[in-house]
């Protein structure tokens, strides 16, 4: 079977298909994170005494700091896509995906600070991961701003394409300094992950959760694409047929 | 290919010396934040030692970042780049003079005046040679990746502040390793590896930067 | 395990529920700009075909 992939990288196409999924994805949002967080906190009492109750903050914390590091990744993947094939709808869904990624990343220093309040005694600190993430900020952050800089739209895409691309190059080295200010040192510096370390139910609670973050940011990618698309076609035959024919409700 | 590099470089530091006041502005305001500095944070010549690495660093990030927004400019605004743009010289190349020539009009003054600034801040001959050195090699990254943010912001309100927004995320490394090759020096550590990273970091950007800027041209004056 | 328990998490319910409701408030509160957004879009895009309308 041959699908023409190509079809729906027309707005026109792809907005029909958007409006079956958004309900999709925020069915399996709610479904997903509703049940993580029943599982994390109803179903782990014993492990989770009065001492580590703290401990709940992760079940957002973790899901919301994958997220906001993945929607980067998304966001170039469709960047370069983008600038490769020059379709525009690439265009419009790095743009959609970069808000959903700057609140992620905002949530996760927001949840990071409460965990580490409770966990180190202080809300925050120039740990590796914490600076990281605040970079990560800075670059969604810097990226939304040349988008919205630019009034021509053909143009804000391209460029802030580019820079999006340009800040995925220079991630890795921007955090591995991050990680190792001191190069005489750096062989002793690795970051474990603590990800086995946790007890299975606890585990279960956030990677569910976390599961449950994707599905949501699918859902607000897509409706936000809907609008960038209603937005930048108005003036289309095909925007004004749709609006008309439904009222609006489509 | 050379010929160009050579014509570009000379014609825009001809250009800067008949405009004396914007190549001076980027070193006096190297200068002046470097000078406040000790008049808020005391004059106690070890707080002093301790923060000079870091403060001349980001006095230099920022003095450069400033200097930015007029590297394509006024090329834009007369027409000139447009003529670059289609003209049969491989726009890197272009890219990689008009940078250079911005480096010697803002880098390099940095550079002659670290020891100045060294001597403000009490430091010994060591770290001052250090400081120069890194400096020497920073800032010629600082203009590369700079250009790329000249080159997307071209033309734009208020494109100062925006390069700053978009710039200053990615020059974290070189004033982790800038500023980290001057505070090894003075704690008797060993400050080679430090400059070694800077160095190929300006390597690396030589290569990449001036393809990314030369795209960003396009897109921009399209 | 009674409800007052529940919701002082073992004296960090500030901690926790700061936490889980800036998760709540930003994700509820994109879903809903992004409604009125769309609302907003759609109002726009009526009025200016009604305008064409007339015209005509």
């Amino acid at each position: 079977m041959k699908i023409n992939w190509f079809k729906y990288s027309a707005p026109s196409t792809f907005y029909p298909l958007t409006h079956k999924l958004v309900p999709v994805f925020a069915g399996l949002a709610f479904l997903l994170i509703m049940g993580g967080l029943y599982w994390g906190f109803f179903q782990t009492p014993d492990l989770l005494t009065d001492q580590k109750q703290y401990y709940r903050i992760l079940y957002v914390h973790v899901g919301a700091a994958w997220m906001s590091m993945w929607l980067y990744a998304v966001l170039v993947f469709w960047a370069l896509i983008g600038l490769i094939f020059n379709t525009r709808l690439a265009y419009m869904l790095a743009a959609a995906t970069a808000p959903t990624g700057a609140i992620f990343t905002f949530l996760t220093l927001w949840t990071g600070a409460f965990w580490g309040k409770t966990s180190w005694g202080t809300y925050w600190d120039w740990d590796p991961r914490m600076t990281t993430e605040l970079i990560l900020l800075f670059l969604y952050i810097g990226y939304m701003a040349l988008q919205s800089a630019i009034d021509d739209s053909r143009r804000s895409d391209r460029a802030s394409a580019l820079l999006a691309t340009v800040g995925l190059v220079l991630i890795p080295i921007i955090f591995w300094s991050v990680n190792c200010p001191d190069p005489n040192q750096c062989a002793a510096l690795h970051q474990q992950s603590s990800m086995s370390q946790v007890e299975g139910n606890i585990r279960i609670a956030w990677l569910v959760t976390a599961l449950g973050f994707w599905m949501f940011a699918f859902m607000v990618i897509l409706m936000r694409v809907k609008n960038i698309i209603l937005q930048r076609e108005q003036h289309t035959t095909w925007v004004k047929r749709l609006i008309c024919s439904n009222e609006g409700q489509q | 290919m050379f010929t160009i590099f050579k014509t570009l470089l000379i014609r825009d530091l001809t250009l800067a010396m008949r405009r004396k006041t914007d190549v001076l502005s980027a070193l006096f305001f190297f200068i002046i934040v470097i000078s406040l500095f000790p008049l808020g944070a005391g004059i106690d010549k070890a707080v002093l030692q301790k923060i000079a690495p870091d403060i001349v660093w980001v006095a230099a990030l920022l003095a450069s970042m400033l200097a930015l927004e007029r590297l394509f400019s006024s090329d834009y605004e007369d027409g000139t780049l447009e003529q670059m743009l289609i003209s049969s010289q491989p726009l890197t190349v272009i890219v990689l003079a008009k940078v250079f020539a911005h480096w010697l009009l803002t880098g390099l003054p940095l550079v002659l005046i670290a020891p100045l600034v060294g001597l403000q801040y009490h430091l010994d001959n060591h770290a001052i040679l250090i400081m120069v050195l890194s400096i020497l090699l920073g800032t010629p990254i600082l203009s590369l990746l700079g250009a790329i943010g000249a080159a997307l912001t071209l033309g734009l309100r208020g494109g100062g502040i925006l390069i700053a927004v978009l710039i200053l995320p990615l020059y974290i490394p070189i004033l982790i390793y800038g500023s980290g090759a001057v505070s090894a020096s003075m704690m008797q550590g060993e400050s080679q590896a430090y400059l070694l990273l800077l160095g190929a970091f300006l390597l690396l950007s030589l290569i990449f930067t001036p393809w990314a800027t030369a795209a960003a041209l396009r897109i921009s004056s399209e | 395990m009674s409800i007052s328990e529940f919701f002082s998490m073992g004296g960090f319910g500030y901690y926790v529920w700061m936490s889980m409701g800036m998760a709540l408030l930003l994700m509820l509160g994109e879903v809903f700009v992004l409604k009125s957004q769309r609302k907003g879009l759609i109002k726009q895009i009526k009025r200016t075909i009604r305008r064409e309308k007339t015209r005509l």
